[in-house]
């Protein structure tokens, strides 16, 4: 602790804290000090860990291991309540609003201002709310409900909601991530003032310019670990940067170079409002195009488009070179796409059915006899695609819930190919999965393109697009701002591309801005 | 708007705008005058008006006779209590199928207590009934809080399972006037400036669940937990206790219609309270409470209980053969349903207007 003196007490102090779900470690060794009237970022990619962090000191989550101290003193929250008793108030990614309820009542649900009798001081109550609006300088109705406010308003509900609780540490989790240049600057002038206050704060955000705009220290995480903490007025955005991607692709990914064919799908200016703007790329036969970028960027948003599953307002796919009608994951299907989505419980498997059962689900159509589908015949579809994929399951009639993760996902990845599929799109391949399967998995997409299949990877760990993909396209809130061939892909161009945000503040990040790359030329 | 503006800004903005985006400039008259006009609870209550006027027209004796005013007032208080206990529960997104078989559990408790304790006092057994209706509830929360199952599974269960009990613990016995005393069935004619005493009860009932879910803490918190159970839990609120809770009125109401209904008709077979939990469900989503919970009032739950019974006494008066009783109910749900959804997509739609416009 040499960068703090002696005499002040830290209001937030973790110490090598531990949490894992499952087999899956998620914090190796989270380590943060945070001093009173200090802003205190903490940076680090997708999965390093930090919203991990966020959950524990919210009571969110109760750690494994590892020491948690609030002003020096050691606390152990069971529940959000205990962390806010405590003056602990979190801003979360997402927000968490009631959409039924006013937004003055989401502000003071649970501690709304009591008047004679215990009964709710409403008058009270909507006036501290105008106050607080007034404060954060936005104009909304203190009635009106929180269904069909914008994110950025939700935002805003959020931070006046942490504001009203007084609180003497505030986790900000990527709060500025959907407002705009003006918005952003309120909310830091609001921090400022807390900090002056002698609060705490904590700063988690992708954006470079606001860490050195706002914050006074640096906390840098990677792969669920501490690595280093350093005044900003002391660093640069390239040190943190390669402190946060610092480590080597491990050989862990088998990729086996590919003969490109023709261009499978074709995407011309997709946008969705709000969503995404503008989006164009290609993917051809064989090739592995990576899609990275960070959590809300909108890059599943951007697969889902192409699948069908969402409506967009503009812009047309075309599948080897047919046009693909918008808005029909049957029509995709057809054409040749398989989707194996991000939250594989819940979206690409019957969980509480057979292996079989899940492979035969998709060509059902052209299994049946008569109408009718006979537990024989989706054994016989499915048996060959288990044992090519290697699908380690006793039988095929056991049910998925009770394989690992990355069974499970082969288990989906052979539902599509039953349907020889021509593009394969794969949202977070190995999410969830344990080291030594990941490497199964990835040497299967691999072998996949080395047959002639398209593939669309998205990914939120680096090092596994950087070591699969032939081709990279980097998202960032909603546009692609980096088309990358392999050797260019380094981490450090990635997540320069992936922080910078078109829409405003572009000129904090210009010296920064990757060799323009022409998007169709890249890839031949 | 006749009055000026204060502000120069946005002062062409029609009300309903200024309303979505900015603090309200509207007096407080007219901002309540607002909120009552696009309020669910007074267009059902308009059609139960005009179900009443259209009856009456045809056959003044169905208001305007002293019959008919009672069973006007009488007949629903069974149903409403159970509405007020449905829509506490529903509006925590959550839904209580049982209360048929506990209002039929405490009706035969109700004489049971008469026969075997000879001279219990009226007001003893009434606290009896509501007792055991909240133990019988409070089994109904622990479950739903505890094991983690989907309510509408849980009280299916419970559903039969409380009237197997009450099945067996009767057996072929049934509760006749001649078990009850002459007092306890005199509430039924009792009334005070012509209000049956057992609809002042069930309309006291609706007051204090009303109050209590408009202006305490616990009440707004029912309401956070079924608009979104999960940011519930990460604000902090004690969801699982507030669940209970709810089931444990649900069922301390569905406990005092049990005793109600001896005392209304003074018989208790073993098919009492049959179809009441579906019943209540309805007038709660007639009157306007979210099925997925966390909107709605117990007053439009009220007046839905109301609709119900009273279109069932009026559709016979109208002309309208008993096949189609059931029918016009289903149109009621049905309609209302369908006027939810289409409100709903039309608010989205403002809303996402209005915020293209800011």
């Amino acid at each position: 602790m040499a960068e703090h003196p002696a005499d002040v007490v830290p209001t937030l102090e973790l110490r090598g804290v531990r949490k894992a779900f499952g087999p899956v470690v998620a914090l190796r060794s989270g380590t943060l000090v945070v001093a009173p009237g200090s802003i205190h970022a903490l940076v680090g990619e997708n999965g390093a860990g930090k919203s991990t962090l966020v959950k524990i000191v919210a009571g969110v989550y109760r750690r494994d291991g590892g020491e948690l101290l609030l002003d020096g003193r050691p606390v152990d929250f069971g529940s959000t309540a205990e962390s806010k008793a405590h003056g602990v108030a979190v801003i979360y990614q997402e927000p968490t609003l009631f959409p039924d309820l006013s937004v003055t009542e989401n502000i003071f649900m649970g501690r709304h201002p009591l008047g004679a009798l215990r009964r709710i001081d409403r008058a009270a109550m909507y006036a501290e709310a105008a106050r607080l609006f007034e404060r954060l300088g936005v104009r909304i109705d203190p009635r009106r409900k929180a269904e069909g406010l914008s994110i950025a308003d939700q935002q805003i509900i959020e931070i006046a909601k942490a504001i009203s609780l007084d609180a003497r540490l505030l986790i900000m989790d990527e709060p500025t991530a959907a407002l705009s240049g003006v918005e952003v600057e309120r909310l830091f002038a609001v921090a400022r003032s807390l900090r002056d206050e002698g609060r705490a704060l904590v700063f988690i955000s992708h954006r470079f310019d606001e860490v050195f705009a706002l914050c006074d220290t640096v906390t840098v995480m990677r792969d669920g670990e501490y690595v280093a903490t350093h005044p900003t007025a002391s660093t640069s955005v390239d040190r943190i940067v390669a402190a946060m991607v610092g480590r080597d692709v491990a050989e862990l990914f088998p990729k086996t170079p590919a003969a490109l064919g023709d261009p499978v799908l074709e995407v011309q200016g997709l946008t969705s409002a709000g969503v995404f703007q503008d989006v164009s790329f290609t993917v051809r036969a064989g090739e592995i195009v990576g899609l990275a970028g960070l959590v809300g960027a909108g890059r599943s948003e951007i697969a889902r488009a192409v699948f069908g599953v969402d409506r967009y307002d503009a812009g047309s796919v075309r599948l080897a070179g047919k046009p693909v009608p918008p808005g029909s994951p049957r029509a995709a299907i057809e054409a040749g796409m398989a989707f194996v989505p991000e939250d594989r419980r819940r979206q690409g498997l019957v969980i509480d059915a057979s292996v079989s059962r899940n492979v035969a689900g998709v060509i059902r159509g052209s299994l049946a006899r008569l109408g009718l589908l006979t537990a024989r015949a989706e054994n016989a579809a499915a048996a060959p695609w288990a044992s090519r994929l290697e699908v380690k399951t006793g039988a095929l009639d056991m049910h998925a819930t009770t394989m690992s993760g990355g069974n499970q996902q082969k288990v989906v990845i052979a539902k599509w190919l039953a349907t020889e599929p021509r593009l394969l799109i794969i949202d977070e391949p190995t999410r969830g999965i344990d080291v030594g399967t990941k490497a199964e998995v990835h040497r299967l997409l691999s072998e996949l393109a080395g047959r002639g299949i398209a593939i669309l990877m998205i990914s939120s760990e680096l090092p596994e697009v950087l070591g699969m993909a032939d081709r990279v396209l980097v998202v960032a809130e909603g546009r692609i701002t980096a088309d990358l061939a392999r050797e260019e892909a380094t981490p450090e161009a990635v997540m320069l591309a992936a922080t910078q945000h078109p829409g405003h503040h572009a000129a904090g990040l210009q010296g920064h801005r990757p060799s323009d790359v022409a998007p169709t030329e890249a890839a031949s | 708007m006749s009055q000026p503006l204060r502000h120069d800004e946005g002062a062409e903005a029609s009300t309903s705008e200024a309303l979505l985006v900015e603090p309200s400039r509207l007096s407080r008259g007219r901002r309540v005058l607002g909120v009552v006009l696009r309020s669910r609870e007074l267009s059902i209550f308009l059609v139960l008006v005009a179900v009443v006027v259209a009856a009456t027209a045809r056959n003044s004796g169905f208001l305007f006779s002293a019959d008919g005013w009672r069973n006007f007032l009488l007949n629903p208080s069974i149903l409403l209590l159970l509405a007020v206990g449905q829509a506490t529960v529903i509006i925590t997104r959550n839904v209580d199928l049982s209360v048929g078989s506990v209002m039929a559990l405490t009706a035969y408790l109700t004489g049971r207590l008469f026969i075997d304790v000879p001279g219990i006092p009226v007001v003893v057994v009434f606290a009896a009934g509501l007792a055991a209706g909240a133990l019988l509830g409070l089994v109904n929360g622990v479950l739903v809080s505890l094991a983690r199952v989907p309510s509408l599974v849980i009280t299916l269960g419970t559903l039969y399972a409380y009237r197997g009990i009450m099945l067996t613990w009767a057996g072929s016995e049934r509760i006749n006037a001649g078990d009850l005393p002459a007092g306890f069935l005199a509430l039924a004619n009792r009334s005070v400036l012509t209000v049956p005493v057992l609809t002042l009860v069930a309309l006291a009932v609706l007051a204090v669940v009303g109050y209590y879910l408009y202006t305490a803490r616990g009440g707004r918190e029912l309401y956070a937990i079924g608009s979104d159970p999960d940011a519930a839990l990460l604000y902090g609120l004690g969801v699982r206790r507030r669940v209970m809770a709810a089931f444990v009125l649900s069922g301390a109401l569905a406990g005092l219609a049990g005793v109600v209904y001896t005392a209304r008709y003074g018989t208790v077979s073993s098919s009492v309270g049959s179809g009441f939990e579906l019943q209540a469900v309805a007038a709660v989503v007639i009157g306007g409470v979210a099925i997925f919970g966390g909107s709605g009032t117990v007053w439009g739950a009220a007046i839905g209980a109301f609709l119900l019974v009273t279109i069932n006494r009026a559709l016979p008066s109208l002309g309208i053969a008993d096949f189609w009783q059931r029918a016009v109910w289903g149109a009621l749900i049905l309609g209302a349903i369908v006027l939810d959804r289409v409100l709903a997509a039309r608010q989205a739609r403002r809303l996402v207007r209005a915020r293209d416009v800011a």
